[in-house]
């Protein structure tokens, strides 16, 4: 285990042995100062990250209800009783291919909408794409349970302006499942383009302008340009938000839980996040809620993989 | 791009479709600051109008006196605080630990790093609950700003380590020559240099906690007076005669600090993100 400073620094010191007393540079760097900087941010993720998540393993597999949590009864080891339980249970499998759906619907809605915005602020002067840039801030910057509150409001049957607008009458958007998704991932897609557009547009700017024109004056079509020049430019940006989207949108639970009151009528807009959480605080079936989170870790590690190996492809060096 | 000749109709198009665009994502806050300020007989009426001819206090008086919402506003900034503060030193140690040092594990202990930002918090409520239990945190503010530290701390860290990286090592060396300790260098130099992307940083900690419902619903059970801004803006919330007004200005009253922080970091915030982006 040897730390050195940097690659350089050996060098550079052998390089100055004359000028610099050699036995007093290492001023207070070893071979553990690296890990004594890094002992906060590991202890308080081992404590609050990786034994919980330990926990969560631990608990999938045991029988653990309101009557061995208060202790009246022990616990005892299920085996894989919680996983094939859940697995059985159409409802579970519902959950879960609503849950995809309705991510893979958010992701597409907002890369679309992001990549679409972002390549407008390219063609326009700065007045207008500063208005556009603020109102995105915006919504960027709305905390996701006001966000919920407000549209819910928006296409409140009674007294949203969005009903009155659509001349919809007294059309209740969250009592249909379809129409509730839809509303969620309305508020979903407006909170989360502006990362995409912002993160688009900044990798726009930066392809070198003389690629563009050398391919304008070659007669290339606009669109032709985009094809050919600027997405393959973009493609490393591009699987990055995209990445990050599956994995916000994935694990979306305030706007469903804030706008279709906990997950719908009869549990016709849960996924799995507010599933778990509906097992395992409302109906005290800890070890189930304990299951669906192990799944969804899952998941999402198969997701993280991918990521990695997006950024290995690109030649990042960690 | 101003070297392109774009056709000027196309070029007003475009500007028309953005100004447009812009209008339609601000009209959501638009329509909750304003119906924070509408009398409760305009919020209750079936023709909603864009405007208000006599703008009330109402729904705000109502806030703060039924539900204490000013309690509930500085519990809200107390927690969302000691997280920004704790997670700024942790993870600025954590950063410069991963780039100026070269050691064993260094990579492996990135891509946990990489690895812990996408654990789905949301699915650790469980086993928390209990750890908060069993470390008698419920119904604190603690129980809050453990588990938030702990979350923004992956990301931070990762964010971070661009703005570490940037700053020369030369002056790491001149500091040493000069005779001060690592220590020194670390405090007097390195953070006041890394500052900016620190400030960055901050904005994702301060509003994944300030926004956080799923926690403070789940570990702040019993004691109300430790609640925090969401679960007291639910309260508002009631079969079928859900107070608009009240939603509405407790909405305002969470939206606008985050909006104005946001704001004022904007710049810092998209180079920060740029920056993690291409990392």
């Amino acid at each position: 285990m040897t730390a050195t400073l940097t690659e350089r620094r050996p060098r550079s010191r052998t390089g100055r042995t004359g000028a610099t007393p050699t036995g007093t540079s290492r001023t207070g760097t070893s071979a553990w100062t690296p890990w004594l900087y890094l002992l906060p941010a590991l202890a308080v993720l081992g404590a609050l990250l990786v034994y919980p998540v330990y926990q969560l393993g631990l608990i999938s597999f045991l029988e653990y209800t309101q009557a061995q949590v208060s202790g009246g009864e022990p616990t005892s080891f299920q085996g894989l009783g919680n996983y094939t339980a859940l697995f059985t249970d159409p409802q579970f499998r519902q959950v879960l291919l609503a849950t995809v759906v309705f991510a893979a619907a958010c992701v597409a809605g907002t890369l679309a909408v992001g990549c679409a915005l972002a390549v407008l602020l390219t063609r326009v002067r700065a007045l207008p794409r500063l208005a556009l840039m603020l109102a995105a801030l915006g919504a960027w910057a709305t905390p996701a349970v006001t966000g919920s509150t407000v549209w819910v409001f928006l296409f409140d049957a009674d007294f949203g302006p969005v009903n009155k607008l659509l001349g919809l009458g007294d059309f209740s958007w969250t009592y249909g499942r379809y129409s509730a998704f839809a509303l969620v991932l309305l508020e979903v897609v407006w909170c989360s383009f502006p990362f995409v557009m912002v993160t688009v547009y900044a990798g726009i700017r930066a392809v070198p302008t003389e690629i563009l024109e050398a391919a304008a004056l070659d007669g290339a079509s606009q669109w032709r340009i985009w094809r050919t020049v600027t997405a393959p430019l973009l493609r490393p940006i591009l699987a990055v938000v995209t990445i990050q989207s599956v994995i916000w949108d994935f694990k979306v639970f305030t706007q469903i839980y804030v706008m279709t009151n906990g997950g719908g009528i009869a549990g016709q807009n849960l996924v799995l996040n507010v599933y778990a959480y509906q097992q395992a605080f409302a109906s005290s079936q800890y070890s189930l809620g304990a299951a669906i989170g192990v799944v969804m870790l899952l998941i999402l590690l198969a997701v993280t993989l991918v990521y990695l190996r997006v950024l290995r492809r690109q030649g990042e060096d960690l | 791009m101003t070297a392109f000749r774009v056709r000027r109709p196309g070029r007003l198009l475009a500007e028309a479709a953005a100004l447009l665009t812009a209008v339609v994502v601000a009209f959501p806050l638009y329509w909750m600051v304003l119906s924070a300020f509408k009398p409760a007989g305009e919020i209750q009426s079936t023709e909603p109008r864009p405007w208000t001819l006599s703008p009330s206090l109402d729904s705000f008086r109502r806030v703060f006196e039924q539900q204490d919402f000013g309690r509930y506003f500085l519990n809200s900034l107390l927690v969302a605080t000691a997280v920004v503060l704790a997670s700024a030193v942790v993870a600025f140690l954590a950063a410069t630990a991963v780039t100026r040092f070269r050691f064993r594990f260094r990579t492996t202990i990135l891509v946990m790093f990489l690895v812990a930002q996408m654990v789905p918090v949301e699915a650790l409520t469980i086993p928390l609950f209990f750890l908060m239990r069993d470390a008698g945190l419920l119904n604190t503010l603690g129980s809050l700003v453990l588990p938030h530290l702990a979350f923004s701390l992956p990301f931070a860290i990762w964010m971070l380590r661009g703005f570490v990286r940037a700053v020369p090592e030369a002056l790491e060396e001149q500091a040493r020559i000069d005779g001060a300790s690592h220590a020194r260098f670390l405090w007097t130099i390195l953070f006041p240099l890394v500052l900016p992307g620190l400030v960055a940083t901050s904005v994702f900690s301060f509003i994944s906690t300030w926004n956080d419902f799923l926690f403070a619903k789940s570990f702040l059970i019993s004691d109300t007076s430790q609640s925090t801004l969401p679960m007291a803006l639910l309260v508002f919330f009631k079969p079928d005669e859900n107070d608009w007004g009240g939603i509405m200005a407790g909405s305002t009253v969470m939206t606008v600090p985050v909006l104005v922080f946001f704001v004022l970091v904007q710049r810092r915030l998209v180079s920060g993100l740029g920056g993690a982006v291409k990392d």
